[in-house]
């Protein structure tokens, strides 16, 4: 019942100054939507960074033969067994797919256009996933196009614009070396990367590929995918201990295989999305600590301007809790509606994107500003309160 | 009756003073001690139900001595007992308590609270007794009638006169019933007729038994209490008796202007 008599005479006491209560809750409002939308800002670079790196198959770890670097003995070379090896290991649960990779240079055909694609890739279905190769349109081709060597192909999209331009390839024949191919699928464009061009692709089963083109020997690269980002090292250490195995080889620095991952991407990624979360978040903390020195000052200002008024009350027999309180209260109010309303502003911020970058709203930081605005609220007017509740009534009372 | 009652105010040697070593000056000094000259401090007994003007000069301590009785102040030395209770033993939340159920203000200056309404003013005292809000309201508004306010109850202070300013204090400080009525120049910034019509109630609630402690320097505001104590360097000077404490305040009824 006290609470909310003095909640009313807060309530009063703002409502008497309402462009000044404003300004004040507006600094607070700053603050905190600052903190929400640089925050989110932040952890949206963090998330385009992390998207952009898993597009290239963040998950991805490569295995290649290591060319006979000096070693006496004859290097042995990546098989199908291999691959086979790793994925039937039950003792590696990092390791989500695996995919032999055999690669070739073909010229294509189709009709009178005759065109050089990139690479012939010879893979397995878990290809596609591992390399983060999406189908834009038509199908993968299956497992069982794989047991049955069929001579179907997916092409990439820069390879289907070579060949077919605006023409749809799903269910065309195309020739490639001598052989005969029906294109099942095309992928999407993921985008150039450097060297090699990952849309300048034509992907067809490792049996097919193989007897074709390379013959039924060793495999050129086996794709490994780890069940997450985090856990690739994790299946670089299984992959390399499985091998070791497979290969019989007792000392790992003496590995016929090479395994090659983003993980160094990984860190690098993790640093620098970090240290700019960090500066926007302390650029954010600054300007709602300037808010809550703005609740300390316009609390002292009412302080003094209503010191009279303080008087009156102490005269009237208002004990000092109760004007603490009123005027912890008014403090408090100020930083909670300015904080409510920039978690508002602060939310609806987030929805457009900053510099190129779109926000992603953490939600702790959304309760932390919120709650950090409150408690600058009841610690900065907590000076000012505890000023006015101590005045001596006689004192307040001749103030002018 | 009264005369069984003990005094509502008993003051014994109070001294007031401020500054240090040679720069003290006393506010209230009561007569110096023969001989070496101390001051021997000011002591008072107001009876229950009297009216007491308390006169003289400005700097002659009778704000001081308003202060004091009111638990505004604390003398530097000297007992204070109100309705029987030492006030110089109480804390600050005692103190405040007495302010709050023994005294009702009213101040020369009027000493509302700005932007608030007449019968949320009434209701503050109410409030801070923990009253609850019907309660609260009943009152007030009873308080605002007595003074012939009842009408105003929604008006803020800047939207009434002095005069109907002064009375919504007087309202304010009746409203608890308090012991003791402690007004300081109340008439001090009114016109002639604001001024008849606040001491006409102020009249009418000694009349009723409330004790009235008021502080004045005019002698026609002084004509209407029962006891008027002079006050010259903080000390009394004189103390003359207008009217038996339990009969009628002496102006009742006869006012000048009406």
């Amino acid at each position: 019942m006290m609470f909310w008599q003095m909640l009313r005479f807060a309530l009063g006491g703002l409502a008497a100054n309402k462009v000044r209560s404003a300004l004040t809750m507006l600094g607070v409002l700053i603050g905190v939507a600052a903190v929400i939308v640089l925050l989110a800002v932040g952890n949206g670079s963090s998330v385009a960074v992390k998207d952009s790196i898993t597009a290239l198959g963040t998950n991805s770890l490569t295995v290649s033969a290591n060319g006979a670097r000096g070693a006496a003995t004859a290097a042995k070379k990546l098989t199908v067994a291999d691959a086979k090896a790793l994925a039937t290991a039950t003792d590696a649960p990092a390791i989500k797919s695996v995919a032999p990779v055999v690669t070739a240079t073909a010229t294509a055909l189709y009709g009178n256009i005759s065109y050089q694609p990139g690479s012939i890739v010879g893979t397995y279905p878990a290809y596609f996933e591992t390399s983060n190769q999406k189908i834009a349109h038509g199908d993968y081709f299956s497992e069982d196009d794989v047991l049955n060597s069929r001579k179907v192909a997916v092409l990439g999209s820069a390879t289907a614009k070579q060949l077919f331009d605006t023409e749809d390839p799903v269910g065309k024949r195309i020739t490639i070396g001598s052989t005969p191919f029906t294109v099942v699928g095309v992928l999407q464009t993921k985008g150039s990367t450097g060297f090699n061009d990952p849309d300048d692709v034509v992907v067809a089963p490792l049996p097919t590929v193989q007897n074709a083109f390379t013959g039924f020997g060793s495999v050129n690269q086996i794709l490994v995918q780890a069940t997450s980002a985090e856990r690739t090292t994790e299946a670089q250490n299984d992959v390399s201990r499985i091998l070791l195995g497979t290969h019989a080889i007792a000392d790992p620095t003496k590995a016929d295989f090479r395994i090659s991952s983003q993980s160094s991407l990984l860190t690098a990624r993790e640093s620098t999305t970090q240290t700019f979360t960090v500066l926007l978040g302390a650029v954010a903390a600054i300007s709602l600590l300037v808010g809550g020195i703005g609740i300390t000052n316009i609390m002292l200002v009412t302080v003094t301007e209503r010191t009279r008024e303080i008087g009156i009350r102490k005269a009237l027999g208002a004990p000092r809790a109760v004007v603490l309180g009123q005027f912890l209260l008014e403090s408090t109010l100020l930083s909670v509606l300015g904080a409510g309303l920039g978690v508002l502003a602060g939310l609806l911020g987030s929805h457009f994107s900053i510099v190129g970058i779109k926000p992603v709203v953490i939600p702790e930081s959304v309760l932390g500003a919120f709650g950090i605005a409150v408690a600058i609220g009841l610690f900065f007017g907590s000076y000012p309160a505890n000023r006015a509740a101590r005045l001596r009534p006689i004192d307040a009372l001749r103030h002018e | 009756m009264t005369e069984q009652q003990p005094p509502v105010i008993q003051i014994r040697r109070v001294i007031k003073s401020y500054g240090h070593g040679d720069a003290v000056v006393h506010a209230l000094r009561g007569p110096s001690a023969p001989g070496s000259g101390e001051p021997l401090g000011v002591s008072l007994d107001i009876e229950q139900g009297d009216f007491v003007a308390v006169m003289g000069s400005s700097g002659s301590g009778k704000s001081t001595l308003m202060n004091i009785l009111g638990c505004l102040d604390v003398p530097t030395s000297g007992r204070y007992l109100l309705d029987g209770i030492d006030v110089g033993h109480l804390d600050e939340g005692q103190l405040s308590l007495v302010r709050n159920r023994k005294i009702g203000f009213v101040f020369q200056s009027f000493n509302l609270v700005p932007r608030t309404t007449a019968l949320a003013q009434v209701e503050l005292p109410l409030a801070y007794a923990g009253v609850r809000a019907a309660e609260r309201r009943r009152r007030a508004l009873a308080a605002l009638t007595m003074v012939g306010l009842a009408g105003r109850a929604g008006h803020k202070p800047n939207q009434l006169s002095g005069g109907q300013q002064q009375r919504v204090a007087v309202a304010r400080a009746l409203v608890t019933s308090p012991a003791m009525l402690l007004a300081d120049e109340p008439t001090g910034n009114l016109d002639s007729h604001s001024t008849e019509e606040v001491l006409s109630i102020i009249d009418g609630l000694n009349a009723e038994g409330r004790t009235v402690v008021l502080i004045t320097h005019e002698d026609e505001v002084a004509r209407h209490a029962k006891r008027v104590v002079r006050l010259v360097d903080g000390a009394i000077v004189s103390d003359v008796r207008q009217a038996k404490v339990s009969g009628p305040p002496p102006a009742l009824g006869v006012g000048v202007g009406a």
